[in-house]
This record gives structure tokens, sequence and C-alpha cells, in this order.
């Protein structure tokens, strides 16, 4: 970007692309994150970021279902989340080192390559977008993939719930940029929906270390149909 | 209250055979009840349902809206002349093949008598709701309860596992089938999702896509029907199943085949090009003669006849192209002779080789065994089913004044007009049909000797016939029915044309009752007197007077001379039953000229060997040119996608995760 644009961007839009930056790191932290503890912390982060991006878009836009929205991210995502993955990992005592099924370097390789693409696929749709973030649109893409990358990668389950909320978090700042939040029913609907998920997923934990003696998911390769 | 129709009349009577199966399956343990009571009782009413049917033919079109089915999808039902004409067909044969079944079935065989009440008679109903069926909704409905109780019925005696395997095999392919009718009706209700016929006939498809909905019933109904690539079950389920339900099969069900194509092609389509006719005159063709030569090289007696049936289905099919030649071509009377002679030769093959499938079964229970080659002199001990057989296989293989011989001679009539075509290739190859016609013609007489000389002519070539016994009184009653049956057909032509004469004045627009009502009952000529006429009247009449003059005459110049002999010992000095000519020896001068149609593999005995050993099997080459190759496709490609289910969370993960990808690429380029 040359100096003169970034004159032209308003304080509002600046503190949002931080924002988006910190996503974006983070994103790339929980990725090469070997602590499960450090990677519920990093969670909690990235929520955080999140409630500050989206109560700015709230505040300038006056969009006022978007106040709700960063509400809801608040309570759901910084305090009532990590509250549940701590006191789950503190019951199964699993705070030990994750095991990935590629090295954390050739996953970070991969990882740029992803940014790169979704940079280049956002492209397009950043420029039909009129909101004031769409320059974030390329970022939120990323988060999203470098999530989902992180879910394939993880072999342990409790890591592997984390991608998937961080993906899912990925997902809402990537509705905000784009469109300025989906409708509020939709937004209801998946909290609620990620709140009935981790408490199924919680229960499912138990029952897979009490049928494995491990919460390692490679040993749910034995019950495929032969 | 409305007026009780006549169509509520044929629903009502397919009905009661569903409640006559539901009856016996209740009572499944009074074996009397179902054998002499509900069999019985199916047979009355498919001679109601043959009369009804005949009243409907020359009546107008009645509808009905049945309000069961799916909410909002009810089934609409309809009779017309078509579906009058095959009820008439179904509810005639069943009532022979009915009586017969009420003697046949025995307790302790294959399925409980009870199950195959049920079974049978469902098959029934479902045969008449095909006919009956006036949506696509019902009629699949119907068209599939057809399969699947006749599967049940093929696997009565599933412990045998080569009768799985047919079972099996004869599911396959009517499923294929019915995926294709399925996606041919789809075509011809267009986008407007309208399912019903009369939707279907309002709605004129245009460009190629009639072409498509064609070509997709002809696949649909050629599986059902044993058109040439798709006929392997055939020859397998018809051996496999109880002698009575290879009759109705064969008789009845292959003809719902023949049915639903002329629905597709002249009632729910509106114009027809001539070159389905020549497809469909080319594959009947190659079946007529692959079915005809396959059957004269069998040994075992319920495949040479299904191997027949084959053939029959093949003419069916000639006639029919023939048919769509003509219409397409805007030569309606030539179309009304060619579809006659269809027709026609529908109500024959149900007839006669329903009579010669019952007449396997009772030589089956009499000695237990197919096998041609320990068969033989029955005529002493089964005089009756003899004689009713003789009646069968005379009207198959298409001697006057059998009703066999007057359906294949319309039909070469009505290849005697094809050079008024104005298509050349047309002119040239419709002849070069004719000959082969009568080719197949010839090969069915001879398989049909072959069929009759050695199972019931000759020795008894093993110990345990001379126990053999008749066929029981209801038995002979269903035997009788179809041997009468045949004869009549052939002896009426002229009334039977006149009964045709709706159905062809509502698919090709014109009929033969003119032809057929002016010259008297006994002389037919179909198109003018002077072209050609045939009078089946005089025919049996010379039969009638000729035969005992010869009798009489040979029997007096060679009395003194008269000299009793073991039948077939050739006048060599030394000759036991087992070195008659056999199955496999007659039909030898087929396999050696048509050598390049089977698929052989023979071991022959060295003249050292001290336990010498003949096997010759002759095997259907499609196997291995058409369905072993696409079997193995199928298997190599299911262990590729077999590949893809590794069991790791990671693997399916990361496959939506590059479709995602992919996706987002895609759409961005």
């Amino acid at each position: 970007m040359n100096p003169s644009l970034i004159h032209a961007i308003p304080l509002s839009g600046q503190v949002i692309n931080l924002c988006a930056a910190i996503m974006l790191l983070l994103g790339f932290a929980m990725l090469s994150q070997r602590r499960v503890l450090t990677l519920i912390n990093l969670f909690m982060l990235q929520g955080l970021v999140l409630f500050v991006s989206t109560l700015i878009v709230a505040l300038t836009t006056g969009q006022s279902h978007l106040l709700w929205s960063a509400g809801l991210t608040l309570i759901l995502k910084v305090f009532a989340l990590p509250y549940i993955l701590h006191r789950l990992i503190r019951r199964l005592s699993v705070k030990w080192d994750i095991e990935t099924l590629l090295n954390i370097p050739t996953i970070m390789l991969i990882g740029i390559a992803l940014v790169v693409i979704a940079f280049n696929v956002a492209q397009p749709i950043s420029q039909l977008s009129g909101t004031i973030t769409r320059a974030t649109i390329g970022i939120a893409l990323a988060c999203v993939l470098l999530a989902f990358l992180m879910l394939i990668t993880r072999s342990k389950a409790v890591p592997q719930v984390i991608a998937f909320l961080a993906m899912e978090n990925a997902l809402f700042f990537a509705a905000t940029s784009a469109t300025y939040g989906m409708p509020m029913v939709v937004e209801l609907g998946i909290a609620l929906d990620v709140m009935v998920g981790m408490v199924i997923l919680g229960v499912f934990f138990f029952q897979i270390r009490e049928q494995f003696d491990s919460l390692d998911i490679r040993h749910m390769e034995r019950i495929r149909d032969e | 209250m409305r007026e009780f129709l006549l169509i509520d009349w044929v629903l009502t009577t397919a009905l009661v055979w569903l409640l006559i199966g539901l009856i016996g399956v209740v009572f499944q343990h009074n074996f009397t009840l179902i054998s002499r009571v509900l069999f019985p009782l199916g047979a009355a009413f498919g001679l109601v349902l043959a009369v009804l049917a005949l009243n409907g033919i020359d009546g107008s079109p009645q509808v009905l809206v049945l309000p069961i089915g799916l909410p909002d999808l009810p089934f609409h039902l309809r009779l017309d002349a078509l579906s009058s004409f095959f009820l008439f067909l179904l509810g005639a044969t069943a009532a022979g093949i009915s009586i017969y079944a009420a003697g046949y079935i025995r307790k302790g065989e294959g399925t409980a008598p009870g199950l195959q009440c049920l079974l049978y008679h469902l098959f029934l109903t479902s045969m008449a709701f095909v006919m009956l069926a006036d949506d696509g909704y019902a009629f699949m409905v119907a068209w599939e309860t057809m399969a699947l109780s006749s599967f049940f019925l093929v696997t009565s005696e599933h412990r045998h596992a080569e009768i799985r395997r047919a079972g099996y095999l004869y599911l396959l392919v009517a499923h294929v089938g019915a995926v294709g009718i399925l996606l041919s009706f789809g075509v011809m209700a267009g986008s407007a999702g309208d399912y019903t016929f009369d939707a279907m006939r309002d709605f004129s498809t245009v460009g190629i896509w009639p072409t498509i909905a064609f070509l997709l019933a002809l696949f649909g109904f050629g599986a059902k029907a044993g058109l040439l690539p798709l006929h392997v079950w055939l020859p397998e389920a018809h051996p496999a199943a109880p002698s009575p339900v290879s009759a109705m099969m064969s008789g009845v069900m292959l003809k719902t085949a023949i049915y639903g194509l002329l629905r597709v092609s002249f009632d729910l389509l509106h114009a027809q090009l001539w070159w389905w006719g020549a497809l469909l005159l080319l594959l009947g063709l190659a079946s007529a003669i692959f079915g005809a030569i396959f059957s004269t090289v069998q040994t075992d007696m319920k495949r040479l006849l299904a191997y027949s049936s084959i053939e029959n289905i093949g003419l069916i099919f000639v006639g029919f192209g023939l048919t769509l030649i003509f219409k397409s071509f805007a030569m309606p009377q030539l179309a009304a002779l060619a579809l006659v002679a269809t027709l026609y030769h529908c109500l024959n093959h149900a007839f006669f080789k329903s009579l010669l499938f019952l007449c396997t079964g009772s030589v089956l229970h009499a000695t237990r065994e197919r096998n041609l080659g320990k068969l033989g002199g029955l005529i002493h001990r089964m005089p009756w089913v003899t004689w009713l057989a003789l009646v069968g296989v005379l009207a198959s293989a298409g001697l006057p004044p059998l009703n066999g011989f007057v359906s294949e001679w319309l039909l070469l009539q009505s290849f005697l007009f094809t050079s008024g075509l104005p298509q050349g290739y047309l002119n040239m190859l419709l002849p070069l049909v004719a000959g082969a016609i009568a080719l197949i013609a010839a090969l069915a007489g001879f398989a049909m000797v072959k069929f009759f000389g050695v199972v019931f002519l000759g020795q008894p070539r093993e110990e345990k016939l001379s126990q053999a016994h008749d066929a029981g009184r209801l038995e002979r009653i269903g035997l009788l029915w179809l041997g009468i049956g045949c004869l009549l057909l052939g002896l009426l032509p002229n009334v039977v044309i006149t009964l045709l004469d709706p159905v062809t004045r509502l698919l090709v627009g014109s009929g033969l009752s003119f032809a057929a009502s002016s010259h008297g009952w006994w002389l037919l000529a179909p198109i003018s007197e002077d072209r050609a006429s045939y009078s089946p009247a005089i025919f049996l009449g010379s039969i009638v007077v000729l035969m005992p003059l010869v009798y009489w005459v040979v029997n007096r110049s060679f009395r003194r001379r008269l000299k009793r002999v073991p039948p077939w010992d050739c006048g060599f000095p030394l000759q036991t039953s087992r070195m008659q000519d056999t199955a496999e020896g007659f039909g030898q001068p087929i396999r050696r000229i048509f050598s390049p149609f089977f698929k052989r593999t023979r071991e022959h005995p060295s003249p050292f060997d001290t336990q010498p050993r003949y096997r010759s099997l002759v095997e259907d080459p499609f196997w291995y040119w058409l369905y072993l190759p696409i079997a193995r496709i199928v298997g190599y490609g299911t262990r590729i996608i077999a590949f893809l289910q590794q069991g790791r969370i990671a693997i399916y993960l990361l496959y939506s995760f590059v479709t995602l990808l992919c996706l987002l690429v895609w759409t961005r380029g």
C-alpha cells in the first residue's frame, strides 16, 4: 500500500486492521503451540480481539445489533468457553504436550501458503464489499483456513475442539468484516450451537477416554468399516 | 354415489386377488383351504377379469383416482383398449395357471403354501395394476411390487445356492431396468413435475428429448422383457422358479414390458422416428436368432423353454419395430397389420408358453428330473401331459392350425408390404429380416421337436421313470384350458382380429376389422383376398380327414408285415435305452453350424480311459463379452473408492479442506 492510502484510512479502520493482524498472528500462534493450557489462553485472547473489533465496527457504523454480537462474544468466547475448557482439562488431567501429525515448521510453511491463497481468493470479494472493514476479509479467510489446518493436524481431542472453536471465531470475524455481521437470529443460533456442541464434546471426551484410556483420536481408526 | 363402472369392477377383481392372498397367509396351516379353495377361486377371478377386460376393449376409456399413496399424490387409474387387451391376456392366462397351481402346490416344497399363495396373488394384483396405472408413480409402485413378489417366488427354494444366485441376478437386472423406466418418465414429465400420464400426453417434448425418453424406456422395458444384451437373467430365473411361476413370468410378466413400451411409444410420445423402429427391429431380430439357436442346444427342459421365450419376445419386438416404421411413414393400414401381428403373438405366446412350462412342471413332479438326458418315453406314463404338450409344441413351432402359425404368418405378411417404404436402406434390409424370421421359425421348430421327442418319445432313459404318474385332476384342467385356448386362437383368427381393432385404432389410428369381417369367420385375408389368405378351418378339416385316411391306407397295405419293436432302436440288434439319440446329440448339428455363437467347453475321454466321461458345456458368450467386464469395472471402481475410506479423522478433514480450497480457487479463476 502506498503511504497516501494509509493516511486516508480513519482511525477506527486502522484499529480494525490492527485487530485483524493480531487475529492472524494468534492463528499462527495457535497453529504452532504445543501446550493445551497455552492454547486455551490463546483462544481466549482471540475472543477478546474479536470482541474489540466487533465493538469498534458497531460504534463506528451505528449497527446496534453488532453491539449485541459483541456482548455475546465477550460472554461466550472470552469467559464461558475458556472456563469450561480449563475445567475439562483439569478433570481429564491432560495438560501434556500436544503431538501433531506433521512437524511444526512444515505446518507453519503450509500456513503461509494458505494465507497467500486466502488473500488471492479474497481480493474480488473485498472489491465488491462496501464495508469499512473490507480490507480484512482476506485475513479472516486466512484465519478460517489456518484453523482448519489445525483441525487436521492435531491428533488429540481437546486441541481439535479448540481448533473447531477457533474456526468459528474466524468465520464470525469474516462475517463482520464482509457484511457487518449476520442477522441477529443466525448469530444467536450459532452461539447456541457452539454452547451445545461444547457440552456434547465434553461428554464425548470422557467417553473416549473411558474406551481407549487416552484422548488420542488415532485410536478411533480401528472403528472404520472393513 | 356414482355409477359402478367397468374400471371399478376390474379394480375389485384385482383387489379380490390380493384378499385371497391375505386369506392364504392368515390360514397358512390349512393346506386344504389354500389348495382346494383359494387357488381355484383365484382362477375363477382370472376368468372374471378376462370377461370384464373383453368388454373394456371396445368401450370408451374410463378413469379413476384412488385416494391411496402419498399425500397429494393419489393413484390415477385408467382403463382403455390397450390396457384391456393386456388385462384380458393376464386374466385368461392366470385362470389356467391358477387352477394348475392348485393341484401343483405341495407342502414342504420351497416356501410354505400360505406364503406362496400371498406372493402369487400379489404378483397377479401388481400386474393388473401395472396395466391400469395412469401415472408414473402408480406405475412404478406396481412395477416394483411385481418385481419383488416375483423375486420371492423365484427364490422359493432358496436353500440352493444357484437359485439364490439366479434370484439375485433377476433382481439386479429388474432394478437397473426400473431406473431406466423412472428416468424415462422423468424426461416425459418435463419440468412441470406432474407425473400423470395425462400430463405427459399433453407435454410435448422437443428436440432430442423424445428420443432419450424412448431409449430409456427401451432399456428399462427391454431388461424386463429379456431383449438381447439384457436377457441373461431369463434363462437363470425361469428354471429356478416353480413351474406355475415360470409360466406366469414367461407368459404374462414379459408382456407387461411390451405393454409398457407400447404405452410409452404410441400413447405418451407424440411423434415416432423411423429409426426407433429399425433399432427395435434389429434388437428383436438379434434376440430371436440368439434365443432360437440357444434353445436348440439346451439340455435342461426349462432352460430350453426360457431361451424359446427370448426368441418369441424377439419376434414380438420385430413386429413392434415394423409397426413403428410404418407409423412413422404414415402408413396406418400396414402399421395396424404389424401391430395386430405383434399383439396376437403376445397373446399366443402367453398361452402356449404357459402350457409348456406347466407341462414341464408335471414332468418335474412325476420324475424329479429336469435334465433332458435323463427323461424319455413318458408318453406311456403321462398321456394327458404328453398330448397337451404336443399342442403347445406345435403352436410354439408355428404349425397350422394352431395359434403360433397365425401370428407368425401375419408378421411375414406385413413384411411383404415393406417394398412401399420411402426409405431406401430399409427397403433393402427388410426382406433380409423376413428371411431371418423364416430361419428363426425353422429353428424354433427344431427346438420343439427336440423338447417333445426327448422328453416324451423313445424309451425311458432311467429306471425311475417307470414310476412316473400323470398330472392330477386340477392340473389337467389348467393344461386343458390353455391347450383349448391355443386351438381356439388358431381357429378363430378373425374373431381375435376384430377384437384387436379398438387397440390398433387407439395406437396407430387404423384397424383390420374390415379385412377380418369381409370374408366370413373362416377365411383370413388381412389385406386383400387375392394377395394372401388363410383358412384354419379348412386346414383342420383336411387334417381331420386325411390323417385317418393315411392311417387306414398304411395299416391296410402293411398289415401282414407289421412287427412291434422298442421305439427308437433304429433296427440295431443290441440297443439299450442309454444309446438313444440324446438332447446333446440332437442339438449337435446346430452346435456345429452356429459354433461362433457359443462359448463351449468340452471334455473328451481318451480311447484308453477306463472310466470315460464326456462333458460338454455351452455358455452364453454375453457373460464374457459384456457382463463380466462390467462387473470387473464396478469391482475395480469400488476398490478405488474404498481406498478413500482410511478411517482417520485427519484424512476425512483433509478431504473437506482440499475441496474447500479447490472451490475457492475455482471461483476466483
